[in-house]
């Protein structure tokens, strides 16, 4: 075994390194900074939303660009949050949110489906049949640009990590939607394909570049640093996500991993290779803009009006009314 | 040797009896816990999958899987 330094190793590393406390956290953050600047997320200036849900991974995320931001005045924060109406669970998340924005002297704006929808989600699943997570990241998505926009941000940075990406590589794969793959990567979006860092180079004018800066860190990496900086809260896991066709591709990478370390980051590193290509591909399909709200959209219209639109009528009727979309 | 594990998302304390000089991958072994899964600490230190329990220790595993 290898050790860091003649301090108690606390995590033991993928490639077989352990490292005590001290230089976990360095090259955590240095990891994140590393891939700030190899894909270019983060120009010399910019005004940055960090969506903030209140679990392990924005809180991280937003603890790391907050160094980022007081040892450079033109990089300006702000966090984003979304309430989305699930009872016993974001309402939790989202006071871990309020106090770090507090103590850290963040701004925190939040926005709920509740005022921008009509009602929580919690009770958008009693009248549509439709599956959670669809509905659910459609409408956050939805707001999360629009409001983003609103403010000004130039960037979204979100929490999504090593984990996350490699279950959307694969559930693509499966489901053979490699446009969707083509979206993918540390920066969200088709068009940025042959550009470098800095600006917002996505074809919709309307769409905020969305940045993955926690990228190449693994979901146990992120979970080790939470817990080191006392930023875990609570342990709550969306009470939709068992449902979702994501867990389980999840837990077959996580067996998987356990038997082959290194799996994961074998298929961040092989997509990587080919992502330049895929979004060269689809380019020409880059989002239009829909015409009801002029948000970012495949078809005519937004997936988020479709929804809004089968809710007023599910309001109407007062019946539950079958999801094309789901 | 008897460890005492407390299992965070399950709010349950279990006492586990494992072979001597096993590890905490032993134990997640013997939980059925995949280990890529969890963290776990030994008096609120974090601990690796390598290290050896002692008898009586007190191990708190936590889920890394959070959100949504």
């Amino acid at each position: 075994m290898l050790n860091c330094c003649n301090e108690k190793p606390i995590i033991q590393l993928t490639a077989g390194e352990s490292l005590c406390k001290k230089h976990f956290i360095e090259y955590f953050e240095n990891k994140v900074f590393r891939t700030i600047t190899k894909f270019g997320l983060i120009g010399k200036q910019e005004n940055l939303g960090i969506a903030l849900s209140g679990g392990k991974d924005s809180l991280t995320l937003l603890k790391i660009l907050k160094k980022l931001s007081d040892k450079n005045k033109k990089i300006r924060l702000a966090a984003i949050a979304i309430n989305e109406g699930i009872e016993n669970y974001r309402d939790k998340t989202l006071e871990a949110a309020k106090s770090f924005c507090e103590k850290n002297n963040v701004p925190l704006h939040i926005y709920s489906y509740e005022e921008e929808f009509g009602m929580p989600l919690d009770n958008m699943l009693k009248v549509l049949d439709v599956k959670p997570c669809t509905i659910c990241g459609i409408f956050r998505r939805y707001l999360l640009n629009k409001k983003s926009r609103e403010l000004g941000f130039t960037k979204i940075a979100t929490g999504h990590n090593l984990d996350d990406e490699v279950q959307s590589i694969l559930m693509n794969q499966f489901k053979s939607n490699i446009r969707a793959s083509a979206r993918l990567g540390p920066k969200v979006g088709i068009k940025d394909a042959k550009t470098t860092s800095g600006t917002n180079s996505v074809g919709n004018r309307n769409f905020v570049q969305r940045i993955k800066p926690l990228y190449l860190c693994t979901e146990k990496e992120v979970a080790t640093y939470a817990f080191l900086n006392n930023l875990i809260d609570n342990y709550l896991e969306c009470p939709n996500v068992s449902k979702s066709y994501r867990a389980q591709v999840r837990d077959t990478l996580n067996e998987f991993e356990a038997k082959f370390p290194g799996t994961k980051y074998a298929i961040v590193n092989s997509f990587l290779q080919v992502l330049p290509d895929l979004k060269e591909r689809f380019k020409g399909e880059e989002a239009n803009c829909c015409k009801e709200c002029g948000e970012s959209a495949s078809k005519d219209k937004c997936n988020a009006c479709r929804f809004a639109e089968r809710l007023e009528k599910a309001k109407l009727a007062k019946a539950p009314i079958t999801s094309q979309l789901s | 040797m008897n460890v005492n594990v407390f299992m965070e998302r399950e709010n349950k304390k279990i006492m586990v009896e494992l072979d001597e000089f096993s590890s905490l991958k032993d134990l997640l072994n013997e939980l059925k816990i995949n280990p890529v899964t969890v963290i776990a600490t030994r008096n609120d230190e974090l601990i690796p999958e390598n290290e050896k329990l002692k008898d009586y220790d007190e191990i708190k595993i936590m889920p890394v899987i959070s959100g949504g």
